[in-house]
C-alpha cells in the first residue's frame, strides 16, 4: 500500500517535468565576425516564429526552445558546435547559418546522427544536393544554381547584357557560383568577357576589373560577401567605370552603403523577401511582432538583413509542421514529416507541397525579389524611399 | 592601359607593404627581434583613427595624431610584454609571444570595436584626376607619397639626430653603446614604438581604400614580412623598395595573367629571388667577427 502510494507520488512529481520538456531547436551560425549581423537576423526570425508557436501551445503538447552556437564562419568550429547540439543537447532539428562551407561541413554530422538539418540562408547548391540517401538536409532559401540562372535572366532583360564579366570571391561559394553561372550562360549561348577572382581582404580590385573592361564586359556579375563586394564598387569608382552590376545577395549582409560609398545603389541584388511595399497580412503581422520584441526595430528598414529573418521565420514554421506530421521528434520520422506538408501560408509565399523526396528546396526563382540599397535600406529596385 | 593601372595600384599597395616592413627593419636592426603581429598594429591604427574621427567626431588631423600616439604606446607594450622578458634571457619565445599578443589585440578589438566591418570615408580622398585616359584618385596618389616620405624621415632620423645615432650605436655594438652611456633598453623600446607607428600610419592610409575591421591586418602583416626578408631586413631603403616591387609585381601578374595566378606566382618569385640572393635583394650578409 505504502509502496503504491510512493509510486503515485513519484509519478505526480515527475509530471510537471514531463510537461515542461521542450523541443530543442539548434542553430549553428556566425554570431561574431563579419557575418554576425546575418546570424542575429536568423535568430530573430526563429525566435519570433518560436514565440508564436509557443503562444499557441507548441507542438505535440511541448514548447520549443532555441539553442544557439557561434561557428565564427569556420567549418571546423561549425562541426564541433553541431556535434555538441546533436549528441549532447539532442536537438530535434538543426538550423544552419550564412556560410555555405560551414553548412556543407555539417551535413555528414547530421546524416550520421539522423537529425534533420534546415538551411535558412546559405545558398551553396551542394547543401541540399549532397548525394546522401536518405537526405536529411532541407532549405528555405535561395539556391546558387537557381540564383545564377536568375542573375543572367535579370541582366539580359534589364540591361541587355550580351558579354558579362564575372567577378567572384575566391572561396567555395564563389566556385559554386562560377559553375552555376557558366552552366546558365552556356544554356543561353552567352560567352563571358572573362572570369576574375578576388580575395576577402583585397584592398584594390582595379587590376581584375581592368581586365574585364578591356575584354569588353558590358555588365558585371558579382558574387561576394558585403565587405569584398564593397571593395569591387569602390574600385570601380576609382576607375571611373560604371557598368550595370547584378549580384548575388552578399551586399545584404551588412552596412553596404557605408562600406561601398555613394555608388552602392548601382548594385542590383537578389533577395527572397522585402518588408517594403505592400505587405500581405503575414508580412504585416511579422513586422508588428518584430517591432514589439526588438526595440531597435522601428520600421521595415530596421529589419536587416530581411532574408535572414524571413527565411528563418518560414523555415521554423515548416519545421513545426514536419514535427506535427511526424507525431514525434524522432529524426527519420520528422524527415518524412517534411514530405507530408501539404500547404503553409507563410511570409514569403503560400507553400504548396514545399518538399518532396526529389526536391528539398522550398524556394525557387519565382520567389526572388530584385533589390538595391537606398541609403541604409534594402528596397525593391526602383522603389523610392 | 593594363600596365599603367597595375603600376598605380602596385605603387599604392607596395608602399603600404614597405611601410609595414620598415617596422620589421627598425626593431630587427637594434635588437634582432621583430613584432610578428605587425598586421595587428596596422589594424589598431585604422581602428583608433576611425573611433576618434567618426565616433568621437574629432577633426581628422587630431584623430590621426591620437591614433599614431596610441600605436606608439602599443609598440612599447609589445616590447615590454612580449619581447623584453624573453630576449633578456636569451630565449626565442618572443617569436610566439608577439604573435599571441597580436591575436589578443585582434580579439579585443573584435569585442570592443564591433563585429562588423565599418567604412571610413575621407572626403578629400574621393576626388581624383584623369591622366592619359586613366582615372587616378587622390588617395592612390597620396599613399606612395606619404609612404616614401616616412621612409625618408626615418633615414634622416638615423643619420642626422642624436637619437638616430644612438640607435646606430646600439646596432653596431650594444655593449660599447651601453658603456658610452646610451640606455639600450630605451632605444629598443623606442624602436618598437616607431615600428608600431609606421604600421599605424599604413593602417590609416589603407582604411579609406578598404574597410575597418579586426582582422584587416592579418594578410598584410604576412606579406610585409615576406617583403622585409625579400628586401634584406637590415636595409631601410631595401625593404621600402622591395615593398613597392612586391606590390607592382602582384598587380602586374593579376593584370596580365589573371587573378587565379597572383598568389602562386608572387610568392614563388619571392622564393626564387631569395634562393638566388639569400640576404635579400638589397641586404648584406652579416659579418661575424671572431
Amino acid at each position: 500500500m505504502i509502496r503504491n502510494l510512493l509510486v503515485v507520488i513519484g509519478m505526480l512529481a515527475a509530471l510537471p517535468a514531463l510537461a515542461q520538456e521542450t523541443i530543442k531547436i539548434g542553430l549553428v551560425t556566425a554570431l561574431s565576425g563579419q557575418s554576425a549581423r546575418a546570424g542575429e537576423a536568423i535568430t530573430r526570425g526563429l525566435q519570433i516564429a518560436i514565440d508564436e508557436l509557443n503562444a499557441a501551445g507548441g507542438v505535440l503538447g511541448r514548447k520549443f526552445e532555441l539553442l544557439r552556437r557561434d561557428d565564427e564562419a569556420t567549418p571546423a568550429k561549425g562541426v564541433i558546435a553541431a556535434r555538441e547540439l546533436v549528441h549532447k543537447e539532442k536537438v530535434a532539428v538543426l538550423f544552419g547559418g550564412l556560410d555555405s562551407p560551414v553548412s556543407i561541413a555539417i551535413i555528414p554530422v547530421i546524416t550520421e546522427a539522423k537529425v534533420p538539418f534546415m538551411g535558412p540562408w546559405a545558398a551553396g547548391t551542394p547543401i541540399t544536393h549532397n548525394g546522401t540517401n536518405p537526405n536529411y538536409a532541407f532549405r528555405v532559401s535561395a539556391v546558387d544554381e537557381i540564383v545564377d540562372k536568375a542573375i543572367l535572366q535579370y541582366a539580359q532583360k534589364n540591361f541587355a547584357a550580351k558579354k558579362p564579366g564575372l567577378i567572384l570571391i575566391n572561396n567555395p561559394w564563389g566556385e559554386s557560383n562560377e559553375k552555376g553561372l557558366k552552366a546558365a550562360m552556356a544554356a543561353k549561348g552567352v560567352t563571358p568577357a572573362g572570369i576574375e577572382k578576388f580575395e576577402n581582404n583585397d584592398v584594390d580590385v582595379v587590376p581584375q576589373l581592368t581586365r574585364l573592361k578591356n575584354a569588353g564586359a558590358d555588365s558585371l556579375f558579382l558574387v561576394g560577401n558585403v565587405g569584398p563586394s564593397a571593395q569591387v564598387v569602390k574600385s570601380l569608382d576609382r576607375m571611373g567605370w560604371k557598368p550595370p552590376i547584378v549580384s548575388h545577395w552578399g551586399p545584404a549582409g551588412g552596412r553596404f552603403t557605408e562600406l561601398a560609398g555613394p555608388s552602392a545603389p548601382s548594385v542590383h541584388f537578389v533577395q527572397t523577401y522585402s518588408f517594403f511595399g505592400n505587405q500581405r497580412p503575414a508580412g504585416q503581422k511579422v513586422l508588428k511582432m518584430l517591432m514589439a520584441k526588438y526595440p531597435d526595430i522601428k520600421s521595415a528598414g530596421d529589419v536587416t538583413p530581411a532574408v535572414g529573418v524571413a527565411n528563418a521565420y518560414d523555415a521554423m514554421h515548416l519545421v513545426a509542421l514536419a514535427i506535427k506530421n511526424a507525431g514525434s521528434t524522432d529524426g527519420p520520422k520528422v524527415r518524412e514529416g517534411f514530405y507530408k506538408i501539404a500547404s503553409y501560408n507563410g511570409l514569403i509565399k503560400t507553400y504548396k507541397n514545399p518538399f518532396t523526396p526529389a526536391n528539398h528546396d522550398a524556394i525557387n526563382e519565382n520567389d526572388y525579389v530584385w533589390t538595391q540599397f537606398i541609403d541604409n535600406e534594402i528596397l525593391p529596385v526602383g522603389m523610392k524611399k | 592601359m593594363l600596365v599603367i593601372t597595375a603600376l598605380i595600384t602596385g605603387l599604392g599597395l607596395g608602399s603600404m607593404y614597405g611601410l609595414l616592413a620598415l617596422g620589421f627593419h627598425v626593431t630587427y636592426a637594434v635588437s634582432a627581434t621583430v613584432n610578428f603581429a605587425q598586421g595587428s598594429a596596422m589594424m589598431l591604427g585604422a581602428v583608433f583613427a576611425y573611433v576618434a574621427a567618426v565616433r568621437l567626431g574629432l577633426p581628422l588631423y587630431a584623430a590621426v595624431f591620437i591614433a599614431l600616439a596610441l600605436c606608439a604606446a602599443y609598440g612599447v607594450l609589445v616590447e615590454r610584454l612580449a619581447v623584453r622578458p624573453f630576449a633578456r634571457r636569451g630565449s626565442n619565445a618572443w617569436l610566439m609571444a608577439t604573435v599571441a599578443l597580436g591575436i589578443v589585440a585582434d580579439n579585443a578589438v573584435l569585442f570592443t570595436f564591433g563585429k562588423e566591418p565599418r567604412g571610413f570615408q575621407m572626403s578629400w580622398a574621393q576626388g581624383g584626376v584623369d591622366m592619359a585616359g586613366i582615372h587616378v584618385s587622390f588617395l592612390q596618389l597620396s599613399i606612395p607619397v606619404v609612404g616614401l616620405s616616412l621612409a625618408a624621415a626615418l633615414n634622416l632620423l638615423k643619420n642626422r639626430t642624436t637619437a638616430g645615432k644612438a640607435m646606430l650605436a646600439v646596432v653596431q655594438n650594444p655593449d660599447a653603446a651601453r658603456l658610452m652611456g646610451i640606455n639600450v633598453p630605451v632605444v629598443i623600446c623606442a624602436a618598437y614604438a616607431l615600428s608600431a607607428l609606421f604600421a599605424g600610419a599604413a593602417g590609416i592610409l589603407i582604411a579609406p581604400l578598404s574597410n575597418v575591421h579586426s582582422d584587416m591586418g592579418t594578410v598584410f602583416g604576412l606579406k610585409a614580412f615576406a617583403v622585409a626578408i625579400l628586401g634584406g631586413i637590415s636595409s631601410a631603403w631595401g625593404v621600402m623598395l622591395a615593398g613597392i616591387l612586391f606590390g607592382v609585381v602582384e598587380a602586374l601578374i593579376t593584370s596580365l595573367l589573371g587573378s587565379t595566378y597572383t598568389q602562386i606566382l608572387t610568392f614563388a618569385l619571392v622564393i626564387v629571388a631569395l634562393a638566388i640572393m639569400p640576404n635579400g635583394l638589397f641586404g648584406r650578409a652579416e659579418v661575424k667577427k671572431v
